[in-house]
Formats: C-alpha cells, structure tokens, sequence
C-alpha cells in the first residue's frame, strides 16, 4: 500500500503528483478508517455556538487504522511550533490505545484533512479534539467487535492495551490492530455519541512527552515551505511598491532580461523576476528600474490615534450591567484615561513562503499558512480553477502568531507556475515580511470609572477603538458597566493604511492593557494594594484561585503602588482560560530601559493534556509579550513603513529574559481550553504596572520604549523640579 | 565570475565551480540542497542562518564563496555523527528547547561554537553569547538550560 506520509518531501512530492481527492480512500487502501460525512447531525453544537470553526463539510476522515496497524491522523490544523503535533496525536492515542509513537500526523493537507476553517485562536485542542477523541473511540469500538469475532469471546470480555485487543481475564489471548486491520475495509462514520474514556484513566494525555518534531527540528531535516525543491524549479522575485497606496507608473525590464537564465514575467500587477537560483533572480530585481507614483496621506504612526478615532464606525455595546448614569451619581473619584498601542508585527523566523507547482489543470502548492483551506480557494480563484483541483500542502511552518492566515505568497506562487509552466518557489525576504505583513491594528481604548468612599467601583464605562470588543468586556464585579467596540481587527482593516488583521490573542492585547493598566489605577488612587482592590472586585472562583496561587508563587505583600519595587501584575479570564501573572522589574534611569527580573504566570486552561507545552506556551507568551510591551512598534509615513528590518523593529532577546515560574492549575473539570494565547495578553499591562511600581510614572501608551521612558522621567523630574 | 573554490563540508571535501560573490547561504540551499540552514533576513541581524567555519560562528547569507576557499564548514546536517545526535543537539530535544524549530539549527551552531571558547560558561556568558539569534516563539530560557546541559554532559 501506498504512504502518505507528512514531512517526508520526497513522498510528498511523489503523493502530490498522483494524488487525487476522490482517491483518497482507494489510497488509504483497506484498514479501518473513521471519517465525517455530510448529513450527519451537527457533532458539538457547542463549538459552533461557541464561535469556534466549524465541523468538516466534506467527506473526509479523521483517522485510519492500515492493515500494518499503523494509525494516522488526519487533521487541517498546522504546526506552527504551538506544539499540536504532539498533542492531538496524545489525545488519539489516549483514546484508541496506542502508543504515542504510532501515530502518524497528517496535516495542513486539503487532499487528505478534513476541512478546517484555520489554526489560530488556540482552538486546535479545544474544538479539534473532541471529535478526534470521537474517532478514536470509534474505531476501538470496531477493533473490539472485530477480536470479539476472531477470539471467539463476547466484547465486553474484552480490553485494549497498547495496539492489542485481548481478553481481561486471560491477556496471552490476544490479537494486535494491525492483524484486525488486515484485509479488511471497514469505513464508519463519526459517532454522535461517543462513548469515551474517564479522565482518570489517562495514561497519555496529561503527560509531558517529548516533542515528536524535535529530532527533526535539531537536525535541519524538519521541511518548511522553503525547503521543497522540485526539478525544474524557479525562485520568483516580484517588483514591490515603495508604499501601501503607491501605483506603479513605469518599468523598464529589458536590463533584468538580458541577464542570462531570468524569466521576467508580467501580469496585471504582477511583475516578476525567475531564475534556478533565488539570488540570481534577487539581482535581476535589481536590474528592473520601476517608477511609483506616492501617494501623500499625511499619516503615520503619531497622528494614526486621532485619525483612527476621527474615522471610526459607530459604536455598539458589547456589554451592558446596571445603568452608567446612575454609577456616576454613587462616584466621589471619578478617572479618565486613554490607553493606545500601535501597530505590532507578527515576525515569524520563517518569511511567507510557497512552492506551486502546476500540472494537467491541477495545482499544488507548498505552502506556509495558517489556513490551508483558505489557501486552496484564494488559489483556486486566481487560476479560475475548481476546488478539488487545488491542493495545499502545509508543512512545518516557522512561526504563525495569526500573521499567515493571508496567503498573498501562495497566491503569488501559483500564478507564476501557471505563467512560467514550471515549478515556482516563492520566498519574501524580510523587508518584503514587514511591509505585507497583516499587523495587530492600531488601537486606543478610552475610559470613565468612579470609585465610590469605599472604595468599590461602582460604573465603568469603556470604549474600545479597533481592537474589538469580544475581549473587552470587564470580568470585575462592578454594578454599573458598559463596554462599547467601535470597529474591530476583523471588521475595520479599510480603515488602516496597510494591512492589519489577527495577532496572537486577538482583541485580547490592547484592551487588557487598558482594562489592568486602569485596575491599578483605581487601585492607586484607593490608596490600596493593586491585588487586595483586585481580589473586591473577583467573583469567579477559578480566577480567584489563580490568583491566589499567583500570589502565594510569587511572594505578593500588601502595599500600595507606587512601592518603589517595581513589581507589577496583572490578571484576566480569556474565554475559558483564567490566568494571572505578577512580575518585578528595574528601570535603569539613565537609559530608561526596563528590565523584568522575574515573572509568576499562572494559568487555569481546564484539563491539560500535554503540562510541559502548556508550560513551553505560557513561557513563549512571556517572552514575546515583552516586545509588544518594550520595544515593537512599526513606523510609518504615507503608507510607506519605516521598520523593515530587526535592526530597527526589536525582537525580546536572550538580554531580556526574566526568571519564569509557570504554575498549571489542575483542573479536571473543565475540558482544555485555549493555552497558545492568553498569556500574552496580560503582558503590556503587567509591566506598565511594574514600571509605574519603580519609577511613579504611568504609561497610557505601548510600547514603553526606552526614549519614552527617558522622556517621561525627564518630565516628571522637570514637574517635580528635582532636575 | 566563476571560480572553483575547494573546501570541506561536514568532514567531506567539496570542489564546486562557482560565482566567487555568491552568498554561502544560497550556496548551500540550492545548490548543495543542505536546507537545514535556513533564510531569516539576508542581513545577518537574526542568525538563523548561522553556520561553523573553522570553528567559528558565522552568518551565512553575509559570507561570500570566495571566503570558504580551503576552509572547514560545519552545517547543521553534519553535526550528529554515526547516528547519534551531539549532546547539544540532544540537549534541545530534552529540554524542550525549541517550538516553530526555524531558529533551531542557527541556534545549536551558535552554541557550538560558544561551547569551543568556553567550555563551562556562566548563564551570563551563555546569554551574551546567544544575544543575537532571535527566537520569535520564545523559547530563550529553555535554550539556555539545554546548552548548560550540553556544556555539563560535554565536559564529562
């Protein structure tokens, strides 16, 4: 029988070639094989209510069983490094009684996966894996009644043990998956009502393994997009305005096509260099001498705010308890305050990347992104192709954070295979990675609060600009609040002057920065201690739980802010993940750069079912959150950014590492929930709180750079005439 | 222009007809098809295309063919040897100390050769050493930890 094998290039190639999507059984060959098919009633109806994608709408399988017994799970999620490679395959395995290293990951393949709607949101083990789980508890049921008839012994007498079937009283009788497997075809449907296994039996998930990818990864042999190399194959370099609005006026290509070997390609507004080599083929980029007209907006990132809010769509209430009016009548402090962020990068290591290769009407293309599936039909509809003649294949991918769920360098990849009439690999240099990236949008957030002579909140009025207001909405117990979302990343991107669009926690980094920014604000100005004013306004036992233990991890003693310590926290509830981190930071007054010493990050996700990765991603979010809050902000002028580079757009370093303490909170009661992303929410606010802890000065505004620093020490020296 | 430039690759002698200002990098992606040194900026600000020549770290998208002429180069495809992945290798893998994996070779090359100055660093050292390879996934603190225990299990 045929292999279909992920991040094996050669059989990828191989099965690309050949590969038909109505084959793909005939290719699966005989075995046991559990798939999703149309008509069936909706499997999690709480996924889809829940906002989160949706179910397969095609005939396609989640897992199969071979007649060698090797299992392969099928999936349209990608790795990106969030580390679902290992545990979707843990939750497989758990359910169908195999060893971990028997199965084999199949994903981001529009061929072979069932239809997914994409990978972001930390969704993967949340919504992927209960049907998944279905599966799995699917096909153990059939590898029980096909022992039972081979043993001769009645199912119930029967167990399954790492691949085996055997009966409980006498375990020498016994017979293996693959043995069960062969020669058979049997094809089942995905159960409504799985019957799956208890909790407490795991002995696969809830484990840490080590990662599968790893091996691969430490020896250069993990392919990425950039990594498949076809025969005959051309690296494109595609001619590129100077500025997001620029209109090119005229361009002089006979000096690039004079270079021996270049291909110089035009369409529309598609002009491209080709070469067998990709820095042959950057020279002749060179060679094109192009003429843009510039268009003059006199915007950039200092007048973005006001423009933004002078432009924004009307407001609609997210969230509404109590009456606003009413609060402002029981508030004797009344605080206003605006909070903005600018527009962030996503910078993954790995730049868009595709390989497409075009043959007999079919189209493949290689390619890194979040959303093979959304992929396959933006090519599909450049090429004016059908559907089912465009196959995505997604291999590792260097690095997501919500910034490839565009596929512009797919798309970019296949027509130039369509106009070459040979493979194309498309890789955008890192200039070319700032300026098409799909940035987390420039947002402000304004609000109005009043504490009452206790010292309670008692109105909150918030008003969120382009960031969205799904994760605006406040948690604190407070009579009289009201959230309004004017615009939204998804909703807005027209009213950007480039690009924008999902990054990593989504509406969450923007409005927890304002709405934690502001709690320890009130706390300040309560005279009180930013956890104790926190813990009045906490009603959810699982939050007021993190936090206990974020307190009692870190060290946390009562005193108000600023204490001269630099110690920050900051706490939020992100959909179903209840999280709180508390950290210490230095401010060096000469240079006004920060340094955060030491972090506690708790996290309450509901089951875990891979700790040490839900470790490695609560660690990850740390640290990149640190950019966000320190550094990365993208500059620019007349749609012309300014920060194409990581000499001028900083990435954390190894310099910036604080000591890390991460504490999972055991929780069998709640199914997973999102763990790729919460965390980093909480960092913006976090260090704001921690700063203002150091030095008594408030930022309103991300990043904290260095020079803002600096010149808010300045100020605050000249205010209190300290010099 | 053209030139032959000889020099040895992961312990094996290399004799290659080609353009003298050629970056290295591509060199080795293309047209030797060793692809485990990646492509992260082309300006040697993020060294994920980091490899050893004579012992040293390098950039490779900033090193030229005409510099490799007679030298000794170390990619990340030659550093297990027999089959059996270096201890910093090894170490990356137990500790976990990777996620996307597209910084990974540039960071074990770096290592390495930090390792060779220095064979017992202090964490101080190793995050000097390490400073300018980026890691978008943060991954940093496991990074250090599994070269402490290269470093340690190297030193024997």
């Amino acid at each position: 029988m045929k292999e279909i094998k992920m991040h094996n290039p050669e059989s990828s190639v191989a099965e690309a070639l050949s590969v038909d999507r109505r084959q793909f059984l005939k290719i699966l060959g005989g075995g046991i094989i559990v798939y999703f098919a149309p008509g069936l009633p909706s499997y999690a109806p709480d996924t889809i209510a829940a906002g989160g994608p949706a179910l397969p709408k095609d005939f396609n399988a989640f897992l199969s069983i071979a007649e060698d017994g090797r299992v392969s799970c099928f999936t349209g999620k990608v790795e990106m490094g969030q580390g679902i490679v290992v545990s979707l395959a843990q939750m497989l395995a758990e359910e169908l009684d195999v060893p971990l290293g028997s199965v084999n990951m199949v994903m981001g393949d529009t061929d072979l996966c069932p239809w997914d709607a994409g990978t972001y949101g930390s969704m993967s083990v949340k919504y992927f894996g209960p049907p998944l789980r279905a599966a799995a508890a699917e096909a153990r049921a059939v590898l029980i009644q096909l022992a039972g008839e081979r043993l001769g012994v009645a199912p119930e007498r029967l167990e399954t043990k790492s691949g085996i079937v055997c009966e409980k009283q006498s375990p020498d009788k016994k017979v293996s998956y693959g043995e069960l497997a062969k020669g058979k075809r049997i094809e089942r449907q995905l159960p409504d009502k799985p019957s799956l296994k208890a909790i407490s039996g795991f002995t696969i998930s809830g484990k840490s393994p080590l990662r599968t990818d790893a091996v691969l990864k430490v020896t250069g042999t993990a392919k990425y997009a950039g990594d498949i190399s076809l025969p005959g194959m051309l690296y494109a370099r595609i001619l590129r305005p100077p500025a997001h609005g620029a209109k090119l006026l005229e361009a002089e290509t006979s000096a690039a096509e004079k270079i021996p070997g270049v291909q110089v390609v035009r369409e529309r507004d598609l002009i491209a260099v080709l070469h067998s080599r990709p820095d042959e083929a950057e020279n002749a980029l060179k060679a094109i001498k192009a003429k843009f007209s510039r268009p003059e907006t006199n915007l950039n990132d200092g007048n973005i705010f006001e423009r933004l809010l002078a432009a924004a769509p009307a407001g609609k209430i997210v969230a509404e308890a109590g009456d606003i009016s009413q609060g402002k009548g029981m508030a004797s402090k009344v605080t206003q305050a605006t909070y903005t962020q600018g527009y962030v990068a996503h910078a993954p290591m790995e730049t868009h990347t595709a390989v497409a290769k075009m043959d007999d009407g079919k189209v493949t293309v290689w390619a890194s992104t979040q959303q093979p599936f959304g992929a396959q039909k933006q090519v599909a509809e450049a090429l004016s192709l059908p559907l089912q003649n465009v196959r995505i294949i997604t291999p590792f991918l260097g690095g997501g954070f919500g910034g490839k769920n565009d596929n512009k360098q797919a798309v970019e990849a296949a027509r130039l295979a369509k106009l070459t009439g040979k493979p194309v690999q498309v890789a955008w240099t890192r200039a070319e990675e700032f300026f098409y990236d799909t940035f987390q949008p420039a947002a402000v957030v304004k609000v109005e609060s009043g504490l009452d002579a206790s010292n309670k909140i008692v109105f909150w009025d918030y008003h969120v600009y382009f960031a969205g207001g799904d994760k605006a909405p406040s948690f604190y117990d407070i009579p009289h609040k009201k959230t309004t979302a004017y615009g939204s990343w998804s909703e807005s991107r027209s009213s950007h002057p480039f690009g924008t669009g999902p990054w990593r926690g989504p509406n969450g980094n923007t409005n927890t920065f304002a709405r934690e920014s502001h709690m320890d604000e009130l706390a300040t100005k309560a005279g009180m201690d930013p956890l104790s004013f926190r813990l009045d306004h906490v009603q959810d036992k699982r939050l007021l739980r993190v936090l206990d233990s974020a307190a009692k991890a870190f060290g946390w003693s009562s005193a108000p802010s600023p204490s001269g310590k630099g110690r920050g926290m900051a706490c939020g509830i992100y959909k179903g993940t209840c999280i709180a981190a508390m950290g210490e930071a230095d401010v060096d007054k000469s240079s006004g750069r920060c340094q955060v010493k030491r972090l506690v990050c708790v996290q309450d996700v509901g089951q875990v079912v891979n700790p040490e990765g839900a470790k490695m991603q609560m660690e990850g979010c740390a640290m990149m959150g640190l950019g966000y809050a320190l550094s990365e902000i993208t500059r620019f002028r007349d749609g012309e950014i300014l920060d194409l580079s990581f000499d001028t757009y900083q990435l954390p370093k190894f310099s910036w590492m604080p000591k890390i303490e991460t504490v999972l909170i055991e929780n069998p009661d709640v199914p997973p929930q999102e763990g790729g992303e919460p965390m980093i929410t909480l960092m913006g606010a976090l260090v704001a709180n921690a700063i203002f802890g150091a030095i008594g000065v408030r930022f309103h505004e991300l990043p904290m750079s260095p020079e803002r620093v600096l010149k808010a020490l300045n100020e605050s020296r000249g205010k209190s005439g300290k010099g | 222009m053209v030139d032959t430039i000889e020099f040895v690759l992961n312990r094996k002698p290399v004799r290659l007809q080609v353009e003298k200002d050629r970056a290295l990098l591509w060199v080795l992606r293309t047209d030797l098809g060793l692809t485990g040194t990646k492509f992260g900026c082309g300006t040697g600000a993020c060294g994920t295309c980091t490899v050893i020549i004579n012992q040293e770290a390098v950039r490779s998208c900033q090193i030229p063919m005409a510099d490799v002429k007679s030298k000794e180069i170390l990619t990340i495809e030659g550093l297990a040897m027999n089959g059996r992945l270096h201890p910093l290798q090894q170490a990356f893998v137990d500790n976990n100390a990777l996620q996307c994996g597209f910084c990974t070779p540039g960071m074990i090359l770096n290592a390495y050769s930090l390792l060779l100055k220095n064979s017992a660093p202090t964490e101080a050292e190793i995050i000097a050493g390490m400073e300018e390879n980026l890691c978008r996934c943060g991954s940093h603190i496991r990074i250090v930890q599994a070269i402490q225990t290269a470093a340690k299990q190297m030193r024997g």
